[in-house]
């Protein structure tokens, strides 16, 4: 060990953590922290501008809202990450869920196997658009544009001429309409806390045991004290309300699941390697074409998955189901959030946040019943000042390279 | 021949090499040589083969004719497969870093270590062991100047980045370090630093060949130079007595300025 390396005073205070996290804002790296800012921007203009939005009945409809759209933007946060893009997640959502309630409604499949099949039939999707951009080096936005119009017609096709089914009371519709008790809520809530500094604490003593540097103690407690109070207002508004949902936690899990398989697995390294330089990882070692067809897999599934989530809310599907805004809304999400559109940056987490950000302004406009056409700019225009953001930050990393 | 091949046999040398592409003729029946610590510097202009040679070496691109031995041992490369195997590593002039990831990332992509036990079930990476492991790697390199190993790639230097590429190589332990201008486009001080590794490389036993196209740089790190001029090996110099304008003129096949110092190939 040289010096170098020696860590540096572990405690420097409130002082130096804001210091550092100016620093880090001015370079583009607390992404989150920005958007969390943002997001109480939003919110406090919009409950200024009706007293409603803030309500516990509001923001918890508002999670249900956008419970799908999370869904859908882990898996084009994953698809991102390569450099990759794929805009058939949309209509890939809309024919998977119409799938499902055709063979369960129609045909009395029954609902668990119908959810398997319409996941199943996701993976095909994604297996076949990774096909064909590993296979004949389509770009992957003709691939998936082309597969989304035809997944548009399987959809219609499927639907028939009613065009519309519900769905009866089942576990499928369970899934955004189980809300847990309080007592429940609350110990869940803890439960999460409890793991996150558990996790933290296990890994800065593995880290400190094997000698190396580990970060200020100041820091996981900002870091614990952070999520405790995010986590425990989360739980107080729920349970003012009907209590946690179910698809809430769902979601979650799904976010924590899919941040490990990035950030911790050799597959996640892979993808970040694939989407920062692909010709590195493949002199590397790296089976980019696996990685590639693999990803576009999970995000084609995690599509479907989204979709069997917006039908549960609706209790039913009809021709426009995964249409309108929802790609662009899945696909802005994460972009907003700090995804890069052009590869080997981002994380899962910007998914759930992008998807508040995204959801906040939509359900807000909705509040003040604002006409779509006022929707539609005001969410492209905040569309184009994230990626510009992105992009700005982009060029400076790159002129400190340079220099 | 010289002192190298002479006592010992080479630890990888090379017979009669020659590369065809369609009319162009880019080597002609070339040996090369290097030895167990000892840097050799593989010069020449533009077109004069030298890229064709570390492609043949490293196995991207297979040469018509010529025998390889390896500690003496005949043997084949016929991929960059093979030449890994041999303990031939090649640091390319781009480098091929990730720059979206941190040092220890780029040290170990396509060869993380798996955490043990239960984590194991689920391909988890060993960070803590990654990284420990980086840092040791660097400081047996005496590379001190990439303070954190977390910092991602993109934003280090040119000469760290070489660091990082180098040190990367050395993971697979290998007995032959191929270098493709590794002090192209970098300034003084970062030169300095690369050089100094290149040392560091020697005194580890390792066989070097760097390619440059700066011949300070060549008299500063080589022992041997190798001049390849038009497909063919036109001298060899003990880099000890032998001035810079005896290599210039085997470079570009002048007649002016060739003193005793040069040994004419014959072969």
């Amino acid at each position: 060990m040289s010096d170098q390396h020696e860590a540096p005073p572990s405690v420097r205070g409130m002082g130096g953590l804001f210091r550092e996290l100016g620093r880090k804002l001015a370079a583009g790296e607390a992404g989150a922290l920005l958007v969390l800012l943002m997001v109480g921007a939003i919110w406090t203009f919009f409950q200024s501008q009706n007293a409603r939005f803030l309500s516990p009945g509001n923001l918890t409809n508002l999670m249900l809202q956008q419970a799908a759209v999370a869904t859908i933007s882990i898996g084009v946060v994953l698809i991102l990450l390569l450099g990759e893009i794929d805009l058939s997640v949309g209509a890939a959502s809309g024919f998977c869920a119409s799938a499902m309630a055709v063979l369960m409604v129609t045909h009395g499949v029954s609902p668990l196997i119908s959810v398997l099949a319409a996941l199943a039939l996701g993976a095909a999707i994604g297996l076949f658009n990774g096909f064909m951009v590993t296979r004949f080096r389509i770009p992957s936005f003709v691939v998936t544009l082309a597969v989304s119009l035809t997944l548009v017609g399987l959809q219609l096709y499927v639907l028939g001429d009613t065009g519309t089914l519900n769905l009866a009371d089942n576990f499928v519709t369970a899934l955004t309409g189980t809300f847990f008790t309080p007592l429940i809520g609350w110990a869940l809530g803890i439960l999460v806390i409890a793991a996150s500094l558990a996790f933290a604490l296990i890994g800065r003593s593995r880290r400190h045991a094997a000698g190396l540097r580990v970060g200020g103690i100041g820091g996981l407690i900002f870091r614990t004290a952070l999520i405790a109070v995010a986590v425990a207002s989360s739980i107080f508004v729920f349970n003012a309300d009907r209590g946690l949902p179910l698809v809430v936690c769902i979601v979650l899990l799904l976010a924590v699941g899919f941040a490990y398989l990035t950030e911790r697995t050799r597959f996640g390294r892979h993808i970040f390697a694939v989407g920062g330089n692909a010709e590195a990882a493949r002199r590397a070692g790296v089976k980019i074409d696996h990685v590639r067809i693999i990803v576009f897999v999970l995000g084609s599934t995690l599509a479907a998955a989204g979709g069997i989530l917006a039908a549960s809310r609706l209790m039913a599907v009809n021709q426009s189901s995964g249409g309108s805004d929802l790609l662009l809304m899945a696909i802005a999400g994460p972009v907003i959030a700090g995804t890069s559109l052009f590869g080997g940056r981002g994380s899962v987490w910007s998914a759930l946040l992008g998807a508040l950000v995204i959801g906040s302004i939509a359900n807000g406009m909705d509040l003040l019943s604002l006409s779509s056409a006022v929707k539609y700019i005001v969410t492209g225009g905040v569309l184009i000042v994230a990626v510009t953001i992105e992009s700005v930050t982009r060029m400076r990393r790159h002129r400190t390279v340079i220099e | 021949m010289n002192a190298t091949t002479g006592s010992a046999p080479a630890l990888l040398s090379l017979k009669g090499v020659s590369k065809a592409f369609g009319a162009n003729q880019a080597l002609t029946g070339v040996d090369f040589e290097v030895g167990a610590g000892e840097v050799v510097a593989l010069v020449g202009d533009n077109g004069a083969g030298k890229s064709t040679l570390v492609k043949a070496i490293s196995g991207v691109q297979l040469c018509d004719e010529g025998t390889f031995y390896f500690n003496g041992r005949e043997m084949k490369i016929s991929s960059p497969q093979d030449a890994t195997d041999l303990g031939i590593a090649t640091v390319y002039q781009d480098l091929a870093l990730c720059d979206n990831l941190d040092v220890v990332a780029n040290l170990y992509l396509g060869r993380e270590i798996f955490a043990k036990g239960l984590a194991r079930a689920g391909y988890f990476i060993d960070e803590t062991a990654m990284e420990q492991r980086a840092l040791e790697l660097l400081d047996s390199l005496a590379v001190t100047t990439i303070k954190d190993v977390r910092t991602s790639v993109g934003s280090l230097s040119g000469g760290q980045r070489q660091a990082v590429a180098i040190a990367r190589s050395l993971l697979g332990d290998p007995s032959v370090v191929l270098l493709d201008e590794p002090t192209a486009a970098l300034g003084v001080s970062q030169t300095e630093q690369v050089l100094k590794l290149v040392g560091a490389l020697r005194d580890r036993g390792l066989g070097v060949v760097v390619i440059s196209h700066n011949l300070e740089n060549v008299f500063a790190v080589a022992d041997r130079i190798v001049v390849l001029r038009l497909g063919r090996r036109a001298a060899t110099f003990d880099v000890r007595g032998v001035s810079r304008a005896d290599v210039v003129a085997a470079i570009t096949g002048a007649e002016f300025g060739v003193g005793a110092n040069i040994r004419e190939e014959t072969a």
